[in-house]
């Protein structure tokens, strides 16, 4: 079987998988990096949102065989590595608002919201309700309010 | 204030476990002479909850429930933390195995846990606090009337500290004791009634909380199903065995009696399996039934309204169509299933359901299945049932390894369980200013109670046709109480039909019978002139029930001018010992609600929310107001948003972006929950309460809004919004390339 070497939270890895098995797949089933979860397997979702070179994107979607070895992989379990604090601010949002219900999405959400805060900063401006419309995040708990509380109180320290 | 006493038990053991019956309510203070007490201290030790106190200083308590995202690992680590004054940090909360011996209260549904567990929890930690400060005493060698608790840490009067880790052992008992206590009353709170974070918070924003499909049971392989084009279908041969069996990282390839399962390396290898399959199938359950097939038996079924008042009436009939109470995380189970016993791993409301009906599959004695409780992600009806489990059981049986299966989101959606449609007509009698009687008449695609009380004898008396009847009868007049003084009242429900996937929604009957109530009131106002918050308040029986109403009116402004196209709702509903009274604010102008969204449904937009609740006692009013906020979108979903449309047999939704809950474009900017201070000393239930008032209001600011009552929910039912995806192959294949990033701009 192909070799297929990418780095996955700040550190190098190398599978053992057909090309066409997709990140999430060989995140969880090959790697047991699990905080990405299953939602729907087709970019719907979301619960499975990650960060690929520092940009959102859902791993259900992405064949392995997509990846180098200068790929860098974030998942909820590096994100606070990257901001070199014991919990990034966003998850610090997240508890101060004590917006995890069954959190099984929250982990989707959470790395949804810092890209969306790290654009909405790129453009030079504050973000807006019609930006925290944009997100497409299923949240089945409807704890949609304390998110958005949440990302508005994390930009500002982001 | 008079205190009450209760019988709690020291149980032997090396460090201090202390114990509480299940069914703790029986207050001791009645109880007047020693007969009496040896009576009770009798009462078999089986059937115990209990709390333990570590060395390390924590306290453990395994929870006989399921925690699916309502909060009440939190909510029972303070009431623990209440009575022990220890820091709720230091409280561990963990879910039970089933647990045969407890029935009916290791079930959690209809928003009991908080009710059932309120006070044998808080029995088991006052034993311990007792048991505690007698042991301090000892060593301290100080009198323990001088003795103070607080925060986990015993002080005696010259300030000498002992901390109760390490007070563990010498407050152990080597003999089971029985101890009776006092509870602390509600004025001396400090923890109940006060907001509290999540205690699991922290796991799950760093990714570490572990769901079912996230633990690591050793062979425990990705397996998925290849599912039937129809619902309930039946597999036939299979064409291609060999050549799926061949695939990468395919192990095993099984027929099963819902379809044929695949085992593989990677989820993402089943999913390849599944869709390779060629499998002949047989027909489902209801073949070539559709939406409006359903409604023309449920209009047949519907049981007539009385004979005709001669005083003027308002009368509405009102469609509800099937829902999908599919949560986040898809039905989905491990199952290791050899050498004559079974080990499941499942988010699971009723273990002990699930593992007798396993045992039973199996022929194998229920003690030789044990049946892990895992934390879930999310329930909303969907796991009071376990047919995730039932299946890895069979699978691991018949290919002789152990399995981790999973649904895939169109599986779950498809031939998940579903909230049965139903109609619901009303008739209100009136004269002068005054309503003379009230008669409902509910009609429903019968709802599956299966799950039962939590024990496989009562399951296996609602699936007996008559006995089920019964028990729905039962359940509806028991969560329907009458909250409003309108004369005489009947209600009665129907249920008819079948052959459909169906339990309940967060909430059984409620959010329909109550929206359709609600609706006809507006109707009755508009008739009498009347103003609609008024009209309620005027004619609720109770003052909790004002009380509500008016704080919602109050904080929403009610009554405020608002431009045309936009309007205010207001709606009120009492059941599970609360009352509540939800206030909306709805946007139905063109621009808003023709406002584009990509594969989703836009529509009208409710822009403010008050939500006014009283449970008798919060636990945790944070707690309370999160359960609440879920409520709101479940309700707005339920009536502008979210249904399954039936056609040919099968439910042509098979994804988030078919199925349209509440995403954030429908969420309301401004939402305001209020938490009345207590009424009572005792919690009412929490979960489910919300939903009810907020169809209701959502649907009446509907109806004011466009000056049209709607009568067929949700409101966008009549528009199929989507393209729907083949049934054959039944799941979809993986996308190629990620969309457009993770937030979809």
């Amino acid at each position: 079987m192909p070799e297929h070497t990418f780095r996955v939270n700040g550190t190098a890895v190398t599978v053992d998988v057909p090309d066409d098995v997709r990140l999430l797949w060989v995140l969880r089933d090959i790697l047991g990096v699990t905080g990405p979860k299953y939602g729907c397997g087709i970019a719907v979702c979301r619960a499975c949102t990650s960060h690929l070179n520092g940009e959102a994107v859902t791993p259900c979607a992405i064949p392995v065989s997509a990846l180098g070895p200068d790929d860098e992989v974030v998942t909820i379990e590096g994100l606070a590595a990257t901001a070199g604090a014991e919990l990034h601010p966003m998850q610090q949002a997240w508890l101060d608002q004590d917006v995890v219900q069954c959190g099984y999405c929250q982990p989707g959400q959470i790395m949804a919201a810092v890209a969306l805060v790290r654009r909405v900063a790129a453009e030079n401006r504050e973000i807006t309700e019609a930006d925290l419309d944009t997100i497409r995040n299923v949240c089945r708990c409807g704890t949609y309010p304390r998110i958005r509380a949440a990302i508005k109180a994390a930009a500002g320290k982001m | 204030m008079k205190r009450r006493s209760f019988l709690g038990f020291v149980l032997a053991g090396p460090v201090l476990v202390t114990a509480a019956p299940t069914r703790a309510d029986a207050d001791i203070t009645e109880i007047l002479d020693l007969n009496d007490i040896m009576t009770a201290a009798a009462l078999p030790t089986s059937g115990l909850i209990s709390v333990e106190v570590n060395p390390d200083g924590t306290v453990s308590f395994a929870l006989p429930r399921a925690e699916v995202g309502q909060g009440i690992t939190t909510s029972t680590a303070m009431l623990i933390a209440e009575e022990l004054s220890v820091p709720v940090h230091r409280v561990r909360v963990t879910l039970a195995d089933a647990r045969p011996e407890l029935l009916f209260n290791q079930l959690t549904g209809a928003s009991n846990t908080t009710i059932a567990t309120y006070t044998p929890i808080r029995v088991a930690a006052a034993v311990a606090r007792q048991r505690l400060l007698r042991a301090a005493a000892s060593l301290l060698n100080s009198p323990e009337a001088g003795l103070r608790l607080d925060a986990g840490v015993i002080t005696d009067e010259k300030g000498r500290r002992v901390d109760i880790g390490a007070l563990a052992s010498r407050a152990a008992s080597p003999r089971t004791l029985s101890v009776p206590v006092e509870l602390a009353p509600r004025e001396s709170f400090t923890v109940i009634g006060r907001p509290q974070n999540r205690i699991d918070a922290r796991d799950a924003v760093t990714g570490r909380k572990k769901f079912a499909m996230d633990l690591d049971v050793p062979g425990a392989k990705p397996t998925m199903v290849c599912r039937p084009p129809t619902i309930n279908g039946k597999p036939g041969p299979v064409g291609n065995l060999a050549e799926v069996l061949a695939m990468p990282g395919v192990t095993d390839v099984v027929t099963i009696s819902t379809g044929v399962a695949v085992r593989a390396d990677t989820f993402g290898q089943c999913i390849d399996a599944v869709r390779a399959l060629r499998v002949t199938w047989k027909a489902g359950t209801v073949e070539g039934k559709s939406d409006q097939s359903v409604l023309k038996e449920l209009a047949a079924a519907e049981l007539p309204l009385g004979p005709r008042p001669l005083t003027p009436v308002v009368e509405g009939r009102f469609t509800f169509h099937f829902r999908s109470n599919s949560a986040l995380e898809t039905n989905c189970a491990i199952a290791d299933v050899r050498g004559g016993r079974a080990e499941i791993w499942s988010a699971l409301k009723s273990p002990i359901v699930a593992q007798q009906t396993i045992a039973a599959r199996l022929g194998l004695p229920p003690g030789r299945v044990t049946v892990h409780v895992t934390e879930g992600g999310g329930s909303f009806g969907r796991k009071l049932f376990f047919d995730a489990a039932l299946e890895a059981a069979e699978v691991s049986e018949k290919i002789g390894k152990p399995v981790k299966l999973m649904w895939h989101r169109a599986d779950d959606s498809r031939q998940g369980r579903t909230h049965p449609m139903a109609t619901s007509r009303v008739r209100i009698a009136y004269a002068g200013g005054l309503v003379l009687g009230f008669e409902q008449r509910h009609t429903s695609v019968t709802t599956d109670l299966g799950h039962g009380l939590g024990e496989l004898l009562t399951a296996m008396a609602a699936s007996l046709p008559i006995g089920d009847a019964a028990f729905a009868q039962t359940f509806f007049q028991f969560s329907h109480t009458s909250p409003y003084r309108f004369g005489v009242h009947t209600r009665l429900l129907a249920e008819t039909g079948k052959g459909f996937n169906t339990g309940s929604m967060r909430n059984v009957y409620s959010p329909d019978t109550t929206c359709a109530r609600e609706l006809m009131i507006d109707q009755l106002a508009s008739r009498l002139g009347r103003d609609p918050f008024e009209m309620r308040r005027d004619f609720l029986r109770d003052e909790r029930a004002r009380a509500v109403l008016r704080a919602a009116a109050d904080a929403g402004e009610w009554g405020r001018a608002m431009p045309a196209g936009t309007a205010q709702g207001i709606a009120f509903h009492s059941e599970y010992k609360g009352v509540s009274a939800c206030l909306v604010e709805i946007d139905c102008r063109p621009a808003t609600v023709n406002r584009p969204i990509r594969d989703g449904v836009g529509g009208p937009r409710v822009t403010k929310v008050v939500f006014a609740v009283d449970v008798g006692l919060a636990v945790n009013p944070r707690g309370l107001e999160a359960q609440m906020m879920g409520c709101v979108m479940d309700g707005i979903a339920l009536a502008l948003t979210s249904s399954l449309h039936l056609r040919d047999g099968y439910f042509l939704e098979a994804s988030w972006d078919n199925y349209f809950y509440t995403r954030q474009w429908n969420t309301p900017p401004d939402l305001r929950v209020i938490v009345m201070p207590p009424t009572s000393d005792e919690p009412g239930g929490a979960g489910e309460l919300g939903v009810a008032a907020s169809v209701a209001a959502v649907a009446c600011a509907y109806g004011r809004a466009t000056g049209t009552m709607p009568t067929s929910f949700p409101i966008n039912h009549g528009t199929l919004s989507f393209t729907p995806k083949p049934t054959t192959p039944p799941i979809p294949a993986s996308p190629l390339v990620p969309s457009d990033g993770g937030t979809g701009a």
